[in-house]
């Protein structure tokens, strides 16, 4: 970067760090060289986020925060407002890809151990999005004000209930009335568009930042930093822009065409996007025949009902996520990657995938049905239950005493 | 990747599971691209359905607009209120009245096949599941839907349906390819079904017919921007997919030389 600068940068710059920061975070960031298909998740995450609050933007302009019109404001915007569907297809559409993006960019963590030291702030921080992102998604599900989202809420928040004492006093407070009402969906709107937003939108930028500190993992778990050139660069790395921007470029049309390929042919999701109940108006009079939470919170859901009282049902899903921040020191495994990993972890983490689907899934489908028709829902959620505590649990044991391949020094082989 | 492909196809395989009400629901063929079907339809809703039944989120412009429907016939001979063109197609009748005449207040139809399952299936096999009941207010009972308050509006046109005992198909001949028919409850697996004991003014085959593009039209109702949706979408991925070439070679010129 030997260019001369132009007057009108060489002015900024004296007042703004701008080229610095370019510098600092795009030309002169090294990521490593053979980050894999995992790791595009990231980046989708940002589209997804980039577009929820865009087309979020817009639907305010015509959404109704009241009990008598929120239901209708929604299907003007579907009906009489230009654009108003796509705008409502791409935000009801996003929310699913965002979640799909941030579970694999989690998974993808657990696969090379992204989160072990030194980037132990980077997952926490990711935590506290996810965290944020499920606040944020919950309460948006309960904006459009149909059977769903009035029962879906009634559960969840019923939920704080079941907390010794301060309960029933936690769930009025959280309601702003004794029932769900347009009180709730008053303070909802506020905190789905307006607070939850700025704390997620913050939080990325700390999730950013420290990951820039301290650089990307990569498939192999080497640390690229150790063999520099004379100029200081990581040998194995290259500058995130042209390389990895031209890169993710071509997994984000890919991803754009699955996404847009579900939100103009498929927008309800075969009733798990877009819930049949939820077209009809909340009534509290009646409760619908199955009430499922949407598909992101299948797990957790499923982890909530696997135990038949409510106080410890509540206490085991909020472990199931409290769980997850403590990762980093959970995994006492001297190397990163599932590749050096002992066979142990090898077995475990793609195992753990799909037991955290099949959770998912339970937790969208009646509790007394029956799993592809073999085993009962409710026996194989209480089985996949002690998996998944196990899993965190028993990990500092099984990552230490496993025997493990050693790391190679420097990333051998392409990308 | 192949975990969540795995986990969508789960997904699929009970997506007929969500409509509930443990009937075998007939399929209806829904085809928004028949105009003639969707106008037949709006006028069957209009003349049967709308006294009770509103269509509060849709407006009468947009459905004229929509079926090549003229402004003058539709506010002629489809527009019983007298409402402007423009307006939301709402209903008199109050929601106090018709819960003490129903027992329940008829619900608005704007959303009904999205309610009942995204598709036409549910509503296509409840309005001919009407069969004779006594025992019920109107004298009629639903298949479908049971002891639901509403009457069987379109009993003129279909006739009476009874339930029972009556000579079903059970499949074709293997060599000579005649129906072979059986009485019901001499099966198997013996069972009662809905036989047509009195005709009414169309033949069964005219009534299916009727059900089918009113179901048709209200599909149309729940979104109407369905089949613009889709004839955008394939736009959208054709530029994409063409977006795709530039963007792959742009990556792979980049690359090339890194090892």
């Amino acid at each position: 970067m030997s260019k001369q600068k132009s007057p009108i940068m060489g002015w900024i710059d004296d007042r703004l760090p701008v080229t610095v920061t370019y510098e600092k975070h795009l030309s002169k960031y090294y990521a490593p060289k053979n980050l894999n298909f995992w790791y595009f998740f990231g980046v989708f995450s940002m589209i997804m986020l980039v577009n929820q609050i865009l087309t979020g933007i817009w639907l305010t302009m015509n959404f109704t925060p009241s009990a008598e019109l929120a239901f209708a404001s929604v299907e003007y915007i579907m009906r009489d407002v230009q654009w108003g569907w796509l705008l409502r297809y791409m935000h009801s559409t996003g929310a699913t890809f965002f979640f799909i993006a941030i579970y694999m960019h989690m998974m993808r963590s657990m696969l090379y151990g992204s989160y072990q030291k030194p980037r132990e702030l980077v997952w926490l921080f990711g935590m506290g999005i996810y965290l944020a992102l499920m606040a944020e998604a919950f309460m948006g599900y309960v904006l459009p004000w149909g059977q769903m989202s009035f029962w879906g809420a009634q559960v969840i928040i019923s939920l704080f209930g079941a907390i010794p004492v301060i309960g029933d006093d936690l769930t009025t407070w959280i309601r702003g009335d004794f029932l769900i009402s347009g009180a709730t969906l008053n303070r909802f709107f506020a905190l789905h568009v307006v607070a939850v937003p700025l704390v997620i939108v913050g939080l990325v930028v700390m999730h950013l930042l420290a990951l820039h500190e301290v650089g990307s993992n990569n498939p192999e778990g080497v640390d690229i930093k150790k063999h520099k050139d004379e100029n200081g660069a990581p040998l194995d790395g290259i500058p995130f822009h042209p390389f990895y921007t031209v890169h993710d470029m071509v997994g984000i049309v890919v991803f754009l065409i699955i996404f847009c390929s579900v939100m103009f042919f498929f927008p309800m999701g075969g009733g798990f996007m877009l819930e049949y109940a939820n077209f009809e108006p909340a009534n509290g009079l009646k409760t619908p025949a199955h009430i499922a939470p949407v598909w992101y919170f299948g797990a957790f859901y499923t982890i909530l009902r696997a135990i038949p009282d409510k106080l410890l049902g509540v206490i085991a899903m909020g472990a199931a996520i409290a769980i997850l921040f403590v990762v980093p020191w959970l995994d006492r495994s001297p190397v990163r990657s599932i590749r050096y990993k002992g066979i142990v972890s090898k077995t475990l983490i793609p195992v753990f995938g799909v037991a955290f689907a099949i959770l998912t899934w339970l937790g969208t489908q009646p509790s007394d049905g029956y799993f592809l028709g073999l085993v009962n829902n409710t026996t194989l959620a209480r089985w996949l239950t002690v998996f998944y505590f196990g899993y965190f649990l028993l990990m500092p044991f099984y990552t230490r005493m496993e025997k493990t391949k050693p790391v190679p020094e420097r990333i051998t082989g392409g990308h | 990747m192949k975990k969540v492909i795995a986990l969508f196809a789960l997904m699929a395989s009970s997506l007929s599971y969500a409509a509930g009400g443990g009937i075998h629901l007939d399929e209806h063929k829904t085809d928004l691209s028949d105009t003639a079907s969707l106008q037949r339809g709006a006028q069957t809703f209009m003349n049967y359905c709308m006294g009770c039944h509103s269509l509060e989120h849709g407006r009468f412009n947009r459905v004229a607009k929509d079926l090549d429907i003229p402004e003058n016939l539709m506010q002629e001979n489809l527009n019983f209120s007298g409402k402007r063109f423009g307006d939301l197609m709402t209903i008199a009748m109050r929601t106090e009245d018709s819960k003490k005449w129903f027992g329940a207040t008829p619900p608005d139809l704007t959303l009904v096949t999205r309610v009942r399952g995204g598709d036409g299936d549910w509503v296509y096999t409840y309005l001919r599941s009407f069969y004779e009941d006594k025992s019920r207010p109107y004298g009629v009972n639903n298949a479908a839907y049971k002891d639901v308050g509403m009457p069987h509006v379109l009993a003129g046109l279909q006739g009476t349906q009874k339930k029972g005992c009556a000579r079903v198909s059970t499949g074709y001949d293997s060599l000579t390819g005649n129906e072979i028919m059986a009485d019901s409850c001499e099966l198997e697996e013996p069972k009662e079904v809905l036989y047509l004991a009195e005709e009414g003014q169309l033949t069964p085959k005219e009534y299916d017919n009727l059900v089918y593009d009113l179901v048709n039209f209200l599909v149309y109702m729940s979104e109407p921007i369905a089949l613009e949706r889709e004839r955008l979408g394939w736009w959208v991925l054709l530029f994409l997919f063409i977006f795709l070439i530039p963007v792959y070679f742009l990556n792979k010129e980049y690359w090339k030389d890194i090892h």
